[in-house]
């Protein structure tokens, strides 16, 4: 799915369109505990978030989070509209809850990018 | 891959591992990168609406081209085809107007917008060439898969050129210099509660490491120990602490130091999910006691020491796989061409 339809699909706005591209989407990752986007997102997911604050970016850089989608209407400051930029990653606001917006991607057949912690267990 | 994995990614059928997620091609990057005026051929040969079918023809055989705009002062009323001369030739009529073979309804793809706006195009109207024009609607350029192909050859070699010398320079590192035991070593001070720059210090270690011609996953794996022993220090030291990088041909030994307070049990702070840290902490998503599980994970070997009122110290070691190495990018053995 390219990010595009991902932005249909959240009625999204992007906050920094001069990083924004098309970019091919394989899978998405919905998550308010940065912990678990660490270490649960797969390379290439597009992450869906509760949280609005600085380390979302961050853990979106180190996650190499293809874009990041604000959910509940939540509004990024300026500083963490800039420092995704710097980091060429796209942001996007929604108005859309958590629940709603996950099971659409899913149903529209995006694929999961969380692995279990268990499977991390050896 | 575990079963439930397999099940959780194999709606389609498909096993998606850490490297497919990657690899979103270059290519396909570039062709949104690119606008169709980086690739577009300036030189345009063009006819006019009066001029005959046979010039057509001699125009199209001088220039190896497969069709031309036809403009009638300075805007662009038609394009005329190898098709359209076709169907002339086998009416026998090569001496009409151009006019009366030309498309009128120009199909144009604007200077500013992506290359895959363009390839869009053909791939839909099944057009083999289309005139580019500007915010005024100007012809400025003609568009050709071909000279997609090209403009998308052209910058894979050039595109990101910077990056690559930085990182050829980089990578050569440790080729270059011989000794018994070269490390780089990098070094960060870490402030307390400084939420907001929080991470600075894991991204430029992420960065050095893809410079120093670290693989992807490799610079992730240690991007994300590095961040989470960085929000550690933040969330928890009193006055800061240090995070220190040591990069060697086949290892990575990353360490924070602070002074206090020191954790009371180790093993109870090892346990998934027990935590100490404060609501501000989280509030920005931390704090849900997996920062040491997750470091445990991503590293080979992690060592704690720490004593209540002197400090802590962490110790975490990835090693490289026998069959992994900090390579340069894929350039030509005498380096990118400056």
């Amino acid at each position: 799915m390219r990010l595009s339809e991902v932005i249909q699909y959240a009625k999204g706005e992007v906050l920094n369109p001069s990083v924004f591209k098309d970019y091919e989407i394989v899978g998405g990752c919905g998550a308010d505990l940065m912990s678990d986007v660490l270490t649960a997102a797969k390379p290439g997911a597009v992450l869906l978030t509760g949280l609005c604050n600085p380390q979302v970016v961050r853990t979106a850089e180190m996650a190499d989070v293809r874009a990041v989608i604000f959910l509940r209407g939540k509004q990024p400051t300026p500083e963490m509209i800039e420092l995704a930029t710097q980091k060429n990653i796209p942001i996007i606001s929604s108005q859309k809850g958590m629940f709603e917006l996950c099971g659409q991607l899913y149903k529209a057949g995006l694929l999961g990018l969380e692995a279990s912690w268990s499977d991390y267990h050896e | 891959m575990s079963d439930s994995l397999q099940e959780l990614y194999g709606r389609t059928g498909r096993t998606i591992t850490d490297r497919d997620a990657q690899d979103i091609t270059r290519v396909e990057e570039l062709s949104y990168d690119l606008k169709t005026s980086d690739v577009m051929s300036r030189d345009v040969q063009c006819l006019a609406p009066m001029d005959t079918m046979r010039a057509v023809f001699d125009l199209l055989r001088k220039h190896h081209i497969s069709g031309a705009p036809v403009m009638e002062n300075d805007t662009l009323v038609g394009v005329i085809s190898q098709e359209d001369l076709m169907r002339a030739m086998a009416d026998g009529d090569q001496h009409a107007p151009i006019q009366k073979y030309m498309t009128e309804k120009v199909i144009t793809v604007k200077s500013y917008e992506p290359v895959v706006k363009a390839l869009e195009i053909f791939a839909r109207t099944k057009i083999g060439r289309l005139p580019v024009v500007d915010e005024n609607e100007k012809l400025v350029g003609m568009i050709t898969k071909g000279d997609i192909t090209r403009g998308v050859l052209v910058a894979i070699r050039k595109d990101y050129q910077e990056e690559e010398i930085r990182r050829y320079r980089a990578s050569h590192l440790f080729e270059d210099i011989i000794s018994d035991r070269t490390s780089l070593i990098l070094r960060y001070k870490i402030k307390p509660r400084d939420f907001t720059n929080g991470g600075q210090a894991s991204s430029h270690i992420k960065r050095a490491l893809l410079r120093l011609g670290a693989s992807p996953q490799l610079a992730r794996q240690c991007g994300i120990a590095v961040y989470e022993a960085e929000m550690n220090l933040i969330i928890h030291s009193n006055n800061g602490g240090v995070l220190r990088v040591q990069v060697e041909p086949r290892r990575i030994l990353m360490q924070t130091s602070d002074d206090g307070p020191g954790i009371p049990d180790v093993k109870q702070a090892l346990q998934p999910g027990w935590s100490t840290a404060s609501e501000l902490a989280r509030s920005m998503g931390f704090g849900a006691g997996m920062g040491l599980v997750n470091i445990q994970r991503c590293v080979n070997k992690m060592d704690i020491e720490s004593a209540t009122g002197k400090g802590t110290k962490l110790f975490m070691e990835i090693h490289l796989r026998s069959d992994e190495k900090f390579k340069a990018p894929p350039e030509s053995p005498e380096g990118p061409g400056v």
